[in-house]
Order: C-alpha cells, then sequence, then structure tokens
C-alpha cells in the first residue's frame, strides 16, 4: 500500500510532466502561425497521460522508441525543454541541429531512441533494440509506441511474431485514437478486437480507456512485473481523443469526419485537468499548484524563448554524420 | 597461402570475426539450417551458439529493422539474404531507416550492420531470384555497398564490413561460392572502398561487377594471344567508389567498357560512364561503352537466359568494335560454362 504521502508525492510528478507537455504544446499553438517553426506538427495533446504515465513507470536507463507523434513522449522521456524547442526551431543548439524537426526526435542520452515517420517501421528497431539488452542481460526494458494505424502495417505483427519467438524485453504500446489521418479502424480493419487477436500471441496483452496519467502507471508498473516474471513481451491497447487535426495545430471538426461531441465527451476528463483535480482531492493545495505551474510556465518560456532566438547551424554541418 | 574457395573465405571472415567480438552474430532465414546458406555459416551455430547464429521467421523487413535496433544498441549484426530479391521486402528498413539512422540522431547512434545478399543465376532462377540492385541501394546516401568477386576480396571485404560502424550491404554472386584462390588466413586491418586491378593492361580498361570479371578477364586471356592488352579492374566497392583506380586506368588506356552485373538503364554502367566522361574527358578515345542485362525481366528457360546474360563474347565484340580490330577467331576457345559445375536448384 502505498502512503498518502507518497501517493500525493507520484502525483505530482505526473502532473508536473502532464503540465509540462501541455505547456509546451500550447506555445506551440500560440506561435506555429508565425512560419519559423518549419516542420509538420502532429500534436500530442490528448494523448498526455499515456506517454507520462508510461515513462513514469519505466526507469531513466529504460529505451523508448517513437512516431512522428512523439513530443509528449519526448518530453515525458526527456524532460528537456531546450533540445525540444530548439529542433523545433531547427536551431544549432539543438542536438540534433534541425536536422530531425518535430517528426523526428531523437536522444539516445535520456534513452529516446529515434522517431519514425513511416508508420509502423521503429517497431522492428526497437525489437532488435530489446535484443540487445537481452543479450547484456542489463535489465533494460524497451518500449514502443505507435498508433493504431500501426497495426495494419505487416511490419508489426512480424515484430510482434518475433519479439514473442525470442521472449523479447518490450513493450508494445498501441496509442489508439480510432483515426489513421482522417479514416477510422472501421474502415480499415477486417477484424474488430486489435488486444483479442494480439493475445493469441505469447505476449501479455491488456487494453484501457481512461485519461488518468496514474492508472496508466499503475496498470504499466503491474504489466512490467508481469513480463519479468512470465519473461514475456507485453502489449498495452490505450485509448485516447487527439484534440487536434492530424497535422497542425487547429482543431478540424467542421470536416465532419468525427463528431465534436464525442470529443466534448473525452475533454471532460482532459488528463491534464483531471489530474489537477486530484492532487486537489489528496489535499494538495491550490496555491502550491498554482506555484508549480508558473514555474513550469516559466521554464517553458525560457526554453521557447532561448530556441526562438538561437542561430542556425553552419550550413557545412549539412554533409555531417552520414557516414562515420 | 593456402587456396580456399569464396564461400570458405565468407565463412572463415565470419568465424575469425566472431571469435574476436563477441558483439557480433549472423541471423536470417535458414541461416542455422543444415545448408547454413550454401556452407557460407557452416559451423557458427556449433561454436558461437544459438545466440550468435540463428534463423529467423520469414520477415525480412522486420527483421532487417531488428539489425538496426540490435546495431544502435551495442552489437554487430549479419544479415543473411539467400537471395537479394528477397531482401527488397526490407527496402523501407534499407532506405527509410538504416541509411539515416546516423544522420537522424547527430552521430550518436552508429549503425555497425552488414547485410549479405546472394545474387542467383542459371537453372531456373529467373526474374525474382536472379537480381543485383547494387546502384538502388548504393543511389541512397548512408548505405555502403561492397560486391567482392575473389575469394581474397570476399573474405578481406567482409571483414572490413564487419568492423565496419557504418552499415553495409554486401552482395555475393551465387556462381562465385565455388570459386577457389588463394586467401590469407590473416587479414590486415583495412577499410572498404579499394578496387582491384584483376589484370593489368594498356589497350583498354574493362570495368566489371561481381560475375561480370570472370567474363572479362576471359575476354582478357583471349584477346591477349592476339595482341591486345585488357586491364580489368573490379571496383569491389561499389561505395565508396575507387574513382580514382578507375580514372587512372582510363587516363592510361583511353578506352573504357563497363561490364556491369544488371541491366544497363539508369544503372551503374551509367553512374561511372558519366564519372570517366567527367574526369578523363581529354583523354577519352571513345564514348564509355556499357555492357549488362538484356532490358527485360531474366527469362527461365536456357536459351532465352543465354541471350539475356551478356558474357566473354560480348565484350571481346564490343573491344573490337572501340579499337578497330578484325573479328578475333574464336573457334578452339572454351568458354567457361558454369553448368558444368552449378547444377541448381539454387
Ligand atoms: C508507411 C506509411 N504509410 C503512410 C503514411 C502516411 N501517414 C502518416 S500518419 C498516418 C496515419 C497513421 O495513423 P496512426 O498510426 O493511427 O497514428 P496517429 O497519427 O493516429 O497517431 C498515415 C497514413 C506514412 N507516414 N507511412
Ligand atoms: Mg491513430
Amino acid at each position: 500500500m502505498k502512503t498518502n504521502d507518497t501517493r500525493t508525492e507520484l502525483n505530482l510528478e505526473l502532473y508536473r510532466m502532464l503540465y509540462l507537455i501541455r505547456t509546451c504544446e500550447e506555445t506551440i499553438v500560440e506561435h506555429y502561425f508565425e512560419d519559423e517553426m518549419k516542420t509538420p506538427m502532429h500534436m500530442s495533446m490528448g494523448a498526455e497521460a499515456i506517454s507520462v504515465g508510461i515513462c513514469q513507470a519505466l526507469r531513466p536507463e529504460d529505451h523508448v522508441f517513437g512516431t512522428y507523434r512523439s513530443h509528449a513522449l519526448f518530453l515525458a522521456k526527456t524532460g528537456d525543454t531546450d533540445d525540444f524547442f530548439a529542433e523545433m526551431y531547427g536551431k544549432d543548439t539543438s542536438s540534433l541541429k534541425g536536422k530531425g524537426g518535430s517528426m523526428h526526435l531523437c536522444s539516445p542520452d535520456h534513452g529516446f531512441m529515434g522517431a519514425s515517420a513511416i508508420v509502423a517501421s521503429a517497431i522492428p528497431v526497437a525489437a532488435g533494440c530489446a535484443f540487445a539488452n537481452k543479450r547484456a542481460n542489463n535489465g533494460k526494458l524497451v518500449a514502443v509506441f505507435f498508433g493504431d494505424g500501426a497495426a495494419d502495417e505487416g511490419c508489426f505483427w512480424e515484430s510482434l511474431n518475433a519479439a514473442c519467438l525470442m521472449k523479447l524485453p518490450i513493450l508494445f504500446v498501441c496509442e489508439d485514437n480510432g483515426l489513421a489521418v482522417h479514416t477510422p479502424k472501421s474502415c480499415r480493419r477486417g477484424y474488430s478486437s486489435l488486444v483479442d487477436v494480439v493475445s493469441k500471441f505469447n505476449c501479455i496483452a491488456h487494453e484501457h480507456k481512461t485519461t488518468d496519467a496514474e492508472a496508466i502507471y499503475e496498470l504499466t508498473s503491474e504489466l512490467i512485473e508481469t513480463m519479468k516474471n512470465e519473461q514475456k513481451p507485453g502489449f498495452l491497447r490505450l485509448e485516447y481523443c487527439r484534440y487536434l487535426e492530424h497535422v497542425g495545430v487547429q482543431q478540424d471538426f467542421e470536416a465532419g469526419y468525427r463528431s465534436v461531441e464525442e470529443f466534448e465527451q473525452w475533454y471532460k476528463f482532459d488528463p491534464v485537468a483531471l489530474q489537477r483535480k486530484k492532487l486537489q482531492n489528496l489535499g494538495y493545495q491550490t496555491d502550491n499548484i498554482k506555484r508549480l505551474e508558473t514555474e513550469i510556465e516559466e521554464g517553458v518560456s525560457r526554453s521557447f524563448s532561448k530556441a526562438k532566438n538561437a542561430s542556425f547551424c553552419e550550413v557545412s554541418e549539412l554533409y555531417k554524420e552520414v557516414l562515420v | 597461402m593456402r587456396n580456399i574457395s569464396y564461400c570458405e573465405a565468407l565463412n572463415e571472415a565470419m568465424a575469425q570475426e566472431m571469435q574476436a567480438d563477441p558483439d557480433v552474430f549472423v541471423y536470417g532465414i535458414d541461416v542455422a539450417d543444415h545448408k547454413r546458406v550454401f556452407g557460407s555459416t557452416k559451423g557458427l551455430l556449433e561454436k558461437f551458439g544459438p545466440d550468435r547464429c540463428f534463423s529467423t521467421p520469414l520477415s525480412e523487413d522486420a527483421m532487417t529493422g531488428f539489425g538496426l535496433g540490435a546495431a544502435i544498441n551495442g552489437l554487430r549484426p549479419i544479415h543473411v539474404h539467400m537471395r537479394v530479391d528477397f531482401m527488397l521486402l526490407a527496402m523501407n528498413q534499407l532506405a527509410n531507416m538504416i541509411s539515416s539512422y546516423r544522420y537522424m540522431s547527430a552521430g550518436r547512434l552508429e549503425v555497425p550492420m552488414v547485410i549479405r545478399a546472394v545474387i542467383g543465376r542459371g537453372w531456373g532462377q529467373a526474374f525474382q531470384h536472379s537480381k543485383t540492385m547494387h546502384c538502388c541501394f548504393a543511389h541512397i546516401p548512408g548505405l555502403k555497398v561492397v560486391m567482392p568477386t575473389t575469394p581474397r576480396d570476399a573474405k578481406e571485404t567482409l571483414v572490413a564490413a564487419i568492423r565496419d560502424d557504418n552499415p553495409v550491404i554486401s552482395i555475393e554472386h551465387r556462381w562465385l561460392y565455388d570459386v577457389e584462390d588463394e586467401v590469407p588466413e590473416e587479414v590486415e586491418p583495412t577499410f572498404l572502398g579499394h578496387g582491384r586491378v584483376l589484370k593489368q593492361g594498356c589497350d583498354i580498361t574493362v570495368v566489371a561487377t561481381s560475375w561480370m570479371n570472370i567474363e572479362a578477364l576471359k575476354a582478357a586471356e583471349i584477346l591477349a594471344k592476339h595482341g591486345v592488352s585488357v586491364e580489368v579492374i573490379d571496383p569491389v566497392s561499389i561505395c565508396p567508389l575507387d574513382e580514382e583506380l578507375i580514372t587512372d586506368s582510363v587516363t592510361k588506356t583511353g578506352h573504357c567498357i563497363v561490364a556491369d552485373n544488371d541491366w544497363v538503364y539508369a544503372g551503374f554502367g551509367a553512374e561511372l560512364a558519366a564519372i570517366v566522361s567527367e574526369k578523363c574527358f581529354g583523354t577519352l578515345k571513345s564514348p564509355v561503352a556499357r555492357i549488362g542485362f538484356a532490358q527485360t525481366p531474366c527469362p527461365t528457360v536456357r536459351h532465352l537466359e543465354q541471350e539475356f546474360y551478356p558474357n566473354a563474347i560480348d565484350i571481346i565484340e564490343t573491344i573490337e568494335q572501340k579499337l578497330d580490330l578484325e573479328e578475333t577467331d574464336l573457334s578452339g576457345e572454351d568458354f567457361y560454362s558454369y553448368e558444368n559445375k552449378f547444377k541448381g536448384p539454387f
């Protein structure tokens, strides 16, 4: 049993990260129109609890892989807002010097091993990374994040099969917003339940529909324990609602491919607001919450300004890091 | 020095490197079955165990990405494909992932991965078991591509490829597997990008790839009897390319023929022709000529296949045209017929 103190501490940590990610993305929304962040933004807004809950359950040395929609995952794993905004602006101060952009974040020092904008293509890479961890017997876990669209790709199934065959220490995380761009699952699938199919493989598969980062943290922690005990890969399908358009920073409910009512239903349980309320219920003072929020906002604002004001890298950088 | 086969040379390279470096492992479809990829992975399972030599599901795409993931996390994978054609299922991982992983991590992640793939020919290999594709791979920045011809180069390039911190694709012609030659037991530390003059000559330069070197050497041998001196150059490495070796030779001879083990159109021969005309324009006595496969899918039936593949006679005829020679008397010449050796099926 957790004491109230440790539970508050955990929830405070979760809130800090949720609020940080939301603030970063709101900053992007506010400034994207200035046309200086020239990189296609696939926003995480609405999905924050998944990355935050899971990364909380991981250890710093564990590895993650993401997709073009990885703002939340990157920030949850690295906490590095300087690097984040510098890369959004493509500046010299970013560790990638603008070669990646929003779709290709990477921070190996923090265990963020890369993100791919080709649907499903990082999944086998994550499996290979897990194989190396297993060989090294270093106890590290790999978590690979992908959308529901990735399950349409052969590569996902090939990777799941290989990981189950080889009993790799890998957690597959399907961030399910029900859409691939604008196409719902009902138009893409010849089966009804992904988890039903996946659970026929030798892995431990769970699913959940929640915006509660703590619940996702608990679920993931338990799953990781079971994975370790049973020496099997894990699979998590977590539902969420994508707040904004597929790519870009606007809402597009008027396009008619999904209903605003559904969004409103989800928004009642917005992961950030929900977590804030939880802190209050746990007896955490509103003043303290506000102080924390101000602190985060100031930090984000500093990172943002630094990035905006930084210079671009030398043109000679173009040819660097192709081959050793 | 002892003579061993091309296949044994590949096997020795892997065995020695696996012995020297516990991070090296070899995997792929049927790598550990009793046939051991035509014998090239023989003994590796017994010596290094199933963790370092294993067969995989038939998932070329995922297992290629798997190698990438292992490579960026400290291991040195060797992925083997029984045919280049099968590797095409992994084109996404090659072109979108492996080639750019170092770049997208700003050099913080390295990809010391080797992909070996075999070119088939003859005995009904047909259009899905006979491709080379080196020009397609070499087209993509971030990949190295080698195509050794001699047993010695097979060993040296594979050792160098395994030690290389970049992804390297090694393309091996099935017909070369039984060729025997001198191969050193210990390989000097070497790096990729050295071409080799397989035969020195002063009248004309033939740059040939993979099996086409065997044909070029045969052509050179026959023409030598008629007083024509052909220089045969094997680039060995397609990317990086030993340009200087080639341009020096062409500067000397003034003529260049590219005999590529591939289709001609938009191929490696076109690249080489461009390089040679850019760098040797003033010294060229004739335009660069290209020899390669017929611009068709590869047929199964023998007499059409014969027509599909270029051979030593095609090279001789092209040389005759370039040097304005009389038609060479080929009666009594014994042309290498590989079918005396390669009885299929694969
Ligand atoms: C292999 C491939 N096919 C198509 C695309 C174009 N595309 C980009 S995102 C996307 C939808 C993916 O949906 P999902 O995996 O559910 O992720 P989400 O955007 O919902 O997070 C598509 C089809 C792509 N990037 N890669
Ligand atoms: Mg989706």
